[in-house]
C-alpha cells in the first residue's frame, strides 16, 4: 500500500459514512446503521415496542413504520438498514407514517386490557405513554377481547399476564439471545400466540428479572414487586450491586426508607442494560436482622450499650491486648477496607489482617500481592467481547460473575473460544459454546502444565485472556501453574473474586505483607511513604498473619484482641477452626450490620450501615472503580471506616480521614506503587488427593447466602441439588436416584444427576439448601468422600 | 402464441395408471429432459429457464430462472432447493393433484434445478394432511434413487444429490417461502426478515431455491422440448401453460390443463359452465388471496398482466367460481376466519386485524352489523395491507374490499338481515338438489 | 406413554435425515403423536434431550402447527373443511351431521374418545367439494349423509377406503406414514380420478394436445 498524504495517516479508519435525510435534517451515520437509530441520533424517537438496541431486530410490532422515499410501502424503521441518500419520513412529517403508527397502536391496544389502574407498568409503560403520542384518542374496537385466566407463573418470581402482552418478543429474544436460556418461548399462534414455558419446566434462568424490565407492557411481573408500589411514588437512585466482583449499576428505587425493588441500570461498559436475579432481587436482607445498636459483653451476656460507653469498652479491650488481628470480609467497599488496612498497622500496630475469610492460601496471597493488588485495568468487559480466545482456571462465571458470564457468552457468539479448566463441563459452558480441558480438583495446575499445544498456541494469540476464580486458592500450586502460563503464553491474566469487596480490600491493603495500591510492606520505601502519608513514624515492618495462619495463632491463643468486619463464619473452609479461634481470643470487636455467628461470640458489637445508607466504592474484577452514593440520604447508621475513626479517637489515635471523600483524596495521593512487587509465588503443583470420589464444588448463585435471605421467590428459582458425576461413575454406583455423600464431619442425601464431569468425580454445590459441604461434610473442592447410593 | 384450446403437459399421460412409477413415467419419455440436463453446464440451463420466461406458479408469479441466478456461485456454501408444496391456499388443488398422478415430473424437475443452482441437498415440504400425496412423492424419491437418479454421481456426471421429503404440521403460513424455511428447520413457521433474502442466506443460512411444485414440474419439459416450443404457449409476460384447478359451482369441476392467457369463459365452457344453466356471481381466478371478479371479468385473459390490470392476480391459477345462491357475506367471513385461524402471531396488523375484522363480520353474518362498520372495515383493511410483515396479512386485507366493490348493498343489508336469510344455504350445496328431490 | 427403545432409534434416524437435526423436529413430533396419539409432555422431552434443545423450544413448535394434538385424539382423526368454498357448497351440512352424530365439536374427542372431530381449512381438494378426511386421508365429495355412513361403519369396525388412497387404518398410522412415508401403501387405491382427468379427457375428445405441436416449431 502506498500511503499518498501523511494527513490522518495516524487515524484509526473510521467506518464508512452515509448521508441520510430525517424529516428533512440530514445525519452522517455509519453505513448498517439502522433508521431508529440514525433518528434516535437526531433526537427523533420513533415508537417502538419490538425493537431493543442489544436485540437483533424482528420488525414485529410494526410500531416504528416510517415512510422512506421510492418505497411503496411504510418501512419499519428498526430493521431497516440506512443507505446513502435515504430520504425518511418519520411521524413526524409524514401522514402516511404517522397513520400507520396510529393504525398499530389501535390494533395493539385492541386486546390490551384496560387495567392500567392496577398494573405495576401503569406510570412508566412503554405502551401508555405511546398510546398518548403516537394514538388515537378513540377506539373503534366495540368486540369482545381476548381474555386468559390470569396470571400465571412462569417459574417462581416472574409472572405472566397474558391479556397484556403485545407479542414483542422482547423477552423470548432475550432468553435465547442473551442468557442462552431458551425457557421462555411465543407459544400458539396468531391472536391466540402467548409467552409461556414446557409444561414441566419453569423459566429459572438466573436472568430472567431482564425480562421484566424490558417488557413494554406489565405482561411480565415479579412476585417480589408484584403490586408493591406505583413508580411514580418511588425515589430513584442510581447504585452499584453489592454481591459480586462483575459490578454492575443499579437503580435502587425506595419508598418511605425501605427498597421496594432494584433494577440493571445503562452501563454500557459493564452491564450493559442487564443484570442477574441476585442482585435485582436478593436485597431484603438489607432490613433483617440488623444490628441496631452497639453490644457490650457484660457477664457473658451482650447488652445494649451507648455508643461512648461501646467505643470506651471497645477502646480499653484493645489497648489491653498485646497483639491484635482483624478480619475484613470480602463485602467491604474499598473506603472501609481502606479504613481497616490503616486502622491495623496504625492503632493496632498490627500487620495481621485479611480480607479472605474464605478457602485461601499463602500461595494465593503471594499472587495476589504480586500480581493482583493496585495493578492497572488491562482487561475489561470490552477486551474479553474483543478476545480471540479466553481461558477459564476454578472459575464458574454463571455462577460466580454472571454479568462476566453474560458477556463471554456474547463474546462467544462473536466468535471467541473458549476454554474451562476444570471437573465438568457446565450448563454454563455449553451456553459459551466452551470447551472443556478436564482437570480432576486439585489437579489443575499439574494440567496447566501439560496444556495441549494447540491451546498454548491460541492463547498466544495477541488479546487472549486467562480468567482464575478464587478457587484458585484451594489449589496448591494452582496460582503459580497459572502465572507461567501467562507469562510463557503473553496472555493476559485477570482474577476474578467472587464478593464485591474483595478487589478493592486487595488494593487498599488489607491483606498482610501488603499496603494500599500493590506496596509490598517489606519494601522499605514503600512503607515508608505510607507511614508519611498516614502521619506516623513508622509502619509493622514485618509481614503479619493472614489466611489459615491467623486463624490458628487466635486458637492457639496468640492473637488477644481481634476485629471483625462482615464476617460470615460459615465461609470459611475449616468452620471449627474458626469458630474455636473466635471463641479463644480475648476479646472480639465485630463491626458488622447484622447479627451473625461472630457477634454472638463478639465482645464488642457495632452496628454499621449497609450499602443503602452509606456510599463508597466497589472495585470490580476489572479494577474498575464502581462508586455509589447513599441511597437513604438521612440515614443514621455510620460506616464502618466512620466507626473505626470514632474507635481510634476513643484509643486517643489520630488514622486520618474517615469520611468517604476524604480516604478517596488519601487514596488517590498515594496511587498506585511504581516500585519493584512484591515477590510471585512459587509452589509446586499439588498432588491429586487418592480416593475414589472426588469432590469439585463452587457456590451457585442462588443458595443459601446469608445476603439471599427472606426472598423465597428467588430462592424458588435456585437450581436443583444433586450430585452430579459422569455416565461411568454413576453405573459404577449402580445409577442410584439418591445418593448419600459422607465427609469426615457427616453426610448429605441429594439426587444423583448425570453430567459431563471427569470420571471420580461429584459434583456439589458448595452452599446450597440441604447440601452445605463445609458445615455437613466438613470437605472442600478436591478433597475425597465417599458415595452410596440411598434409598 | 396459443392461448386457448387444452394443451396437456404435466397432466398429458394422467389416464396411464401407472404413471407413478418410474417404469410408467420412463414409458411416456419421463427423464429425457435430466438426461439432456445433466450433460449441460449448469449455467446454461439457468439460461435457459431465464430464457423460457416461466414464472412461478405459486401465486406471486416471479421469474423462475432469474431467482436461480440470484444464487451466488464458487461461494463455498451448500446450496439448497426447497420445493414449495405446502399447498395450502383456499381454492387451490393443483400441486396435490400433480404429486398424486405424476410425481416423478416433480422429481425430475427436482434433480435438475439442484443440478442447474449447484444444489447437494433438496427438501419437497409438502403440507402434512396429504399422507396420500406424501406416499406417492417418497416412493418416486426412492425409485429414482434405486435407478441412480439420485444419489452419488448421477448418471455418471459426477452431480450428487441427496433429496428429503419433509412433511409439514399444518400452518397455512408455511407456504410464506422464510416461514417455510424455519418450519423446515425445526421452528415455528413464522417468516423472517429480508434481507437477507433465501437465495443469499435461506436453509441454515445458505444460498437457497425455494420454488413452487407446479414450477418445478414444469422444468424437465422444458429442458426436454426446449424454449421455442414452451414459449408457443401462452403470452410474452405469461408464458407457457397452467395447470388449472376449476372448482365451484360449476357442471364438471377439476383439473384443466390450458395456455396462460386462456379465459375464464372458454374454462368455464370446458367445465360444462355454472350447474343448473345459472350464472356466476364472482370468481376468484387463484385463490382467496387474490380480489374477487364478477361475471363481466369473464373474457380477461388469464395472465399475470392482465389479471393485474382487472385489479385482481392470477395468484395459484386455480379458479373458484360461486353461483347466485351464494352469500358474499358468508363468504367473506369464512375467508377472514381462515385468516384468523392462519395468521402466524408475528406482527401487530395481522394478528390483532384479522382479529377484529372477523369478529365485525361475524356481526354481519348474523345480520347485526351496522352501517358505519361497513366503512370502518375498508380503514381496517387499509391498516393491515401493506403493514404487516408479510403477504399473509396483505391477502387477509384483500377479500373484503374486493367483495364490497361488487357487493356492497348486500352487506348493507346485513345490518338487519342475516346472511342465512338472505341466501339460504342449503341451495348453495352441491347436494342440494339431490337432497330435495 | 413410554418412548420404547424402536421409537427412539426411529426418532435417532429422523434426526440424522437432515444436514441440521433440528430440522427432524416436525416429522419427530409426528412419530410421538404415531405412538402417543397426542403429543405428551414425555414426547416432548425426548424431542428436546435428542434435539439438544429447552422442552420449551418443542412446545413452541408443537402449539404452532394445528396437526399436533395435546389430547388423545382417539382411533380416528374426522375433518371437515368448511373452508369458504367446500363448507358453503355442503361442508358446514357435513360438519354439523358429523357433530350431531359423535356429539362433539370442534378439535375435541367424541364421548367415548374413539372420534375426533376438526373444522378443517383448506385442503387442496376444492375440486372434490365438499371433503372431509379421515386420519387425513381424504373422502372426496361427501354428504351429511355419506359421511355419517363413514363414521357409522368404522365405529363398527367395518372396513373403509378412503376415496384416494389406501384402506383407512387410524390416527397413530398415519401420524408414522407422515414420520416415514414408504409406508408400503403407496400402490393402495387410485393416483388419479375422474375430477382430475376431466380436462385431459375432454381435450382428446376434442383433439386438444400440447405434444403434437412439434418441438422447437413456433
Amino acid at each position: 500500500m502506498t500511503i499518498t498524504s501523511s494527513a490522518g495517516s495516524d487515524i484509526t479508519p473510521q467506518a464508512q459514512l452515509v448521508t441520510i435525510v430525517v424529516d428533512g435534517v440530514a445525519i452522517q451515520i455509519p453505513k448498517g446503521t439502522l433508521v431508529i437509530r440514525a433518528a434516535e441520533l437526531l433526537g427523533i424517537e420513533i415508537p417502538r415496542f419490538c425493537d431493543h438496541p442489544l436485540l437483533e431486530p424482528v420488525a414485529a410490532c410494526r410500531m416504528c413504520l416510517v415512510d422512506i422515499e421510492g418505497v411503496p410501502k411504510p418501512q419499519p424503521a428498526c430493521a431497516q438498514v440506512v443507505s446513502d441518500g435515504m430520504q425518511v419520513r418519520t411521524q413526524l412529517t409524514s401522514p402516511i407514517a404517522r397513520d400507520a403508527q396510529e393504525g398499530v397502536m389501535e390494533f395493539l391496544l385492541l386486546n390490551h386490557p384496560l387495567d392500567c389502574p392496577v398494573c405495576d407498568k401503569g406510570g412508566e409503560c412503554p405502551l401508555q405513554n405511546q398510546a398518548m403520542s403516537a394514538g388515537r384518542p378513540e377506539s373503534r374496537f366495540e368486540g369482545e377481547k381476548r381474555t386468559f385466566p390470569k396470571p400465571i407463573n412462569v417459574s417462581a418470581q416472574i409472572l405472566l399476564d397474558r391479556e397484556r402482552c403485545v407479542s414483542c418478543a422482547r423477552c423470548t429474544r432475550f432468553a435465547e439471545q442473551i442468557a442462552g436460556d431458551p425457557m421462555l418461548e411465543l407459544l400458539e399462534r396468531g391472536v391466540r400466540q402467548q409467552v409461556g414455558t414446557a409444561a414441566d419446566q419453569p423459566f429459572d434462568s438466573y436472568f430472567s428479572g431482564n425480562t421484566v424490565q424490558i417488557c413494554p407492557v406489565g405482561a411480565l411481573t415479579s412476585a417480589a414487586y408484584r403490586f408493591r408500589s406505583r413508580p411514580f411514588d418511588l425515589v430513584s437512585v442510581p447504585t452499584t450491586c453489592e454481591h459480586c466482583a462483575s459490578g454492575c449499576s443499579l437503580r435502587t428505587d425506595h419508598r418511605r426508607g425501605t427498597v421496594t425493588r432494584r433494577l440493571a441500570w445503562d452501563e454500557p461498559a459493564v452491564n450493559e442494560e442487564w443484570n442477574c436475579d441476585k442482585g435485582r432481587f436478593a436485597f431484603t436482607y438489607q432490613e433483617l436482622g440488623r444490628v441496631e445498636t452497639p453490644l457490650i459483653r457484660e457477664d457473658g451476656q451482650l447488652r445494649v450499650a451507648s455508643w461512648p460507653e461501646a467505643l470506651d469498652f471497645a477502646a480499653r479491650g484493645l489497648a489491653a491486648a498485646s497483639s491484635h488481628g482483624v478480619l475484613v470480609g470480602g463485602r467491604s467497599t474499598i473506603e472501609d477496607a481502606y479504613a481497616y488496612a490503616r486502622f491495623a498497622r496504625v492503632a493496632l500496630k498490627t500487620d495481621n489482617i485479611d480480607f479472605r475469610v474464605r478457602d485461601s492460601s499463602d500461595e494465593e496471597a503471594q499472587f495476589l500481592r504480586s500480581s493482583v493488588a493496585g495493578t492497572a485495568v488491562r482487561t475489561t468487559y470490552e477486551t474479553l467481547e474483543k478476545a480471540p480466545v479466553v481461558v477459564l482456571i476454578a472459575f464458574e462465571p454463571e455462577d460466580e460473575s454472571p454479568i462476566v458470564f453474560l458477556r463471554l457468552r456474547k463474546a462467544a457468539r462473536g466468535g471467541t473460544r473458549i476454554y474451562s479448566v476444570g471437573a465438568a463441563a457446565t450448563r454454563g459452558l455449553a451456553k459459551m459454546r466452551g470447551t472443556l480441558i478436564p482437570a480432576k480438583p486439585g489437579a489443575e495446575a499439574a494440567v496447566l502444565a501439560e496444556l495441549a499445544e494447540h491451546v498454548r498456541v491460541d492463547l498466544s494469540t495477541p488479546g487472549a485472556v486467562i480468567m482464575v476464580g478464587e478457587r484458585i486458592a484451594g489449589v496448591e500450586g494452582g496460582a503459580t501453574a497459572v502465572l507461567e502460563l501467562a507469562r510463557a503464553t503473553g496472555a493476559a491474566l485477570t482474577w476474578v473474586p467472587r464478593r464485591a469487596g474483595e478487589r478493592g480490600a486487595l488494593d487498599a491493603g488489607a491483606l498482610a505483607g501488603l499496603l494500599p495500591g500493590g506496596r509490598p510492606l517489606t519494601d522499605d520505601s514503600a512503607r515508608g511513604a505510607v507511614a508519611a502519608a498516614w502521619g506516623v513514624d513508622s509502619l509493622p515492618a514485618t509481614v503479619g498473619l493472614a489466611g489459615t495462619a491467623l486463624l490458628t495463632a487466635a486458637r492457639d491463643g496468640a492473637i488477644g484482641a481481634l476485629i471483625t468486619a462482615g464476617v460470615e463464619l460459615a465461609d470459611l473452609p475449616d468452620q471449627i477452626l474458626g469458630r474455636t479461634a473466635i471463641e479463644a481470643v480475648g476479646f472480639v470487636v465485630a463491626l458488622e450490620n447484622h447479627h451473625s455467628a461472630v457477634t454472638e461470640l463478639a465482645d464488642v458489637v457495632f452496628p454499621v450501615a449497609v450499602v443503602t445508607e452509606k456510599s463508597g466504592t466497589f472495585i470490580n474484577w476489572e479494577g474498575r472503580p464502581r462508586p455509589f452514593a447513599q441511597a437513604f440520604k438521612d440515614a443514621l447508621v455510620m460506616s464502618d471506616a466512620v466507626v473505626l475513626g470514632m474507635l481510634a479517637s476513643a484509643m486517643n489515635i489520630v488514622v486520618g480521614a474517615s469520611d468517604v471523600a476524604g480516604i478517596r483524596r488519601e487514596l488517590g495521593a498515594l496511587g498506585a506503587w511504581p516500585g519493584p512487587r512484591a515477590e510471585q509465588p512459587s509452589s509446586p503443583a499439588g498432588q491429586v488427593v487418592q480416593g475414589a470420589y472426588l469432590v469439585a464444588t463452587w457456590r451457585e448463585l442462588i443458595d443459601s447466602g446469608v445476603m439471599q435471605e427472606g426472598e423465597p421467590y428467588l430462592a424458588a428459582t435456585a437450581h436443583a441439588v444433586a450430585a452430579t458425576v459422569s455416565v461411568t461413575t454413576a453405573g459404577a454406583l449402580g445409577n442410584p436416584e439418591l445418593v448419600t455423600v459422607t465427609g469426615p464431619l457427616g453426610s448429605v442425601t441429594v439426587s444423583l444427576q448425570i453430567g459431563d464431569v471427569v470420571d471420580g468425580v461429584v459434583c456439589l454445590p458448595l452452599n446450597s439448601p440441604g447440601c452445605a459441604l463445609y458445615r455437613d461434610l466438613g470437605v472442600r473442592s478436591g478433597q475425597a468422600v465417599t458415595i452410596e447410593g440411598a434409598v | 402464441m396459443i392461448t386457448s384450446g387444452l394443451t396437456p403437459v404435466i397432466t398429458e399421460h394422467w389416464d396411464k395408471p401407472d404413471l407413478y412409477t418410474i417404469e410408467g413415467y420412463r414409458r411416456v419419455g419421463g427423464y429425457q429432459g435430466l438426461a439432456t440436463a445433466i450433460k449441460m453446464d449448469p449455467d446454461a440451463i439457468i439460461g435457459q429457464i431465464k430464457d423460457s420466461g416461466l414464472r412461478g406458479r405459486g401465486g406471486a408469479g416471479f421469474p423462475t430462472g432469474m431467482k436461480w441466478g440470484f444464487v451466488p456461485q464458487n461461494d463455498g456454501k451448500p446450496h439448497y432447493l426447497v420445493v414449495n408444496a405446502d399447498e395450502s391456499e383456499p381454492g387451490a388443488c393443483k400441486d396435490i393433484p400433480i404429486m398424486l398422478a405424476n410425481p416423478h415430473a416433480l422429481v425430475e424437475g427436482v434433480i435438475i434445478a439442484s443440478y442447474a443452482i449447484r444444489a447437494s441437498h433438496a427438501f419437497i415440504y409438502i403440507r402434512g394432511e396429504v399422507p396420500h400425496a406424501i406416499r406417492k412423492v417418497a416412493y418416486a424419491v426412492e425409485q429414482a434413487r434405486a435407478s441412480g437418479l439420485i444419489g452419488e454421481n448421477i448418471l455418471g456426471s459426477g452431480f450428487s444429490l441427496d433429496v428429503v421429503i419433509h412433511s409439514g404440521a399444518g400452518a397455512y403460513i408455511c407456504g410464506e417461502e422464510t416461514a417455510l424455511l424455519d418450519s423446515l428447520e425445526g421452528y415455528r413457521g413464522q417468516p423472517r426478515l429480508k434481507p437477507p433474502f433465501p437465495a443469499v442466506a435461506g436453509l441454515y443460512a445458505s444460498p437457497t431455491v425455494i420454488n413452487n411444485a407446479e414450477t418445478i414440474a414444469n422444468i424437465p419439459y422444458i429442458v426436454d422440448r426446449g424454449v421455442p416450443w414452451f414459449r408457443q404457449f401462452g403470452t410474452e409476460k405469461s408464458p407457457g401453460f397452467k395447470v388449472f384447478s376449476i372448482s365451484g359451482h360449476v357442471v364438471r369441476p377439476g383439473i384443466y390443463e390450458a395456455p396462460l392467457g386462456i379465459t375464464m369463459s372458454e374454462l368455464l365452457d370446458y367445465a360444462g359452465g355454472i350447474r343448473g344453466g345459472g350464472e356466476v356471481k364472482f370468481w376468484l381466478p387463484g385463490g382467496s388471496s387474490v380480489p374477487m371478479l364478477t361475471a363481466e371479468h369473464l373474457d380477461i385473459p388469464l395472465t399475470y398482466e392482465d389479471m393485474a390490470a382487472a385489479g385482481t392476480m392470477l395468484g395459484t391459477g386455480t379458479p373458484m367460481l360461486f353461483d347466485n345462491t351464494v352469500s358474499v357475506v358468508k363468504a367473506v367471513t369464512r375467508w377472514l376466519d381462515f385468516y384468523k385461524h392462519e395468521s402466524c402471531g408475528k406482527c401487530t396488523p395481522c394478528r390483532e386485524g384479522t382479529y377484529w375484522i372477523t369478529g365485525v363480520l361475524e356481526k354481519f353474518e348474523h345480520g347485526r352489523g351496522s352501517a358505519a362498520e361497513v366503512d370502518t372495515l375498508v380503514n381496517l383493511c387499509s391498516q393491515i395491507a401493506g403493514r404487516s410483515f408479510c403477504a399473509l396479512g396483505d391477502a387477509a386485507a384483500t377479500p373484503y374490499p374486493a367483495a364490497l366493490k361488487y357487493f356492497r348493498a348486500e352487506f348493507e343489508a346485513a345490518t338487519s338481515t342475516s346472511a342465512d336469510a338472505q341466501f339460504d344455504p342449503v341451495a348453495s350445496y352441491v347436494f342440494a338438489e339431490a337432497a330435495t328431490r | 406413554m413410554t418412548i420404547s427403545a424402536e421409537t427412539r432409534g426411529q426418532l435417532l434416524e429422523l434426526a440424522a435425515r437432515y444436514p441440521k437435526p433440528r430440522s427432524a423436529l416436525l416429522p419427530m413430533l409426528h412419530l410421538v403423536q404415531s405412538v402417543d396419539d397426542e403429543v405428551t409432555i414425555e414426547g416432548i422431552n425426548v424431542c428436546a434431550e435428542i434435539l439438544g434443545i429447552t422442552s420449551a423450544e418443542v412446545t413452541a413448535v408443537v402449539t404452532f402447527y394445528t396437526m399436533y394434538k395435546r389430547k388423545p385424539v382417539g382411533q380416528h382423526h374426522i375433518g371437515v373443511c368448511t373452508n369458504t368454498l367446500c363448507g358453503l357448497l355442503g361442508g358446514d351440512a357435513v360438519y354439523s351431521a358429523l357433530s350431531e352424530r359423535l356429539r362433539t365439536g370442534h378439535n375435541e374427542p367424541s364421548a367415548d374418545g374413539k372420534f375426533w372431530l376438526e373444522r378443517i381449512e383448506c385442503q387442496a381438494a376444492c375440486t372434490h367439494a365438499p371433503v372431509m378426511t379421515v386420519d387425513w386421508e381424504y373422502m372426496d365429495d361427501v354428504t351429511p349423509a355419506s359421511a355419517v355412513e363413514v363414521v357409522d361403519r368404522l365405529a363398527r369396525g367395518e372396513q373403509v377406503e378412503s376415496t384416494r388412497g389406501p384402506v383407512i387404518r387410524d390416527f397413530q398410522a398415519t401420524e408414522h406414514t407422515l414420520a416415514f412415508p414408504l409406508d408400503g401403501l403407496v400402490n393402495d387405491g387410485v393416483a388419479v380420478d375422474e375430477k382430475m382427468l376431466v380436462g385431459l379427457r375432454l381435450a382428446k375428445e376434442l383433439g386438444m394436445s400440447a405434444a403434437s405441436i412439434p418441438a422447437g416449431e413456433a
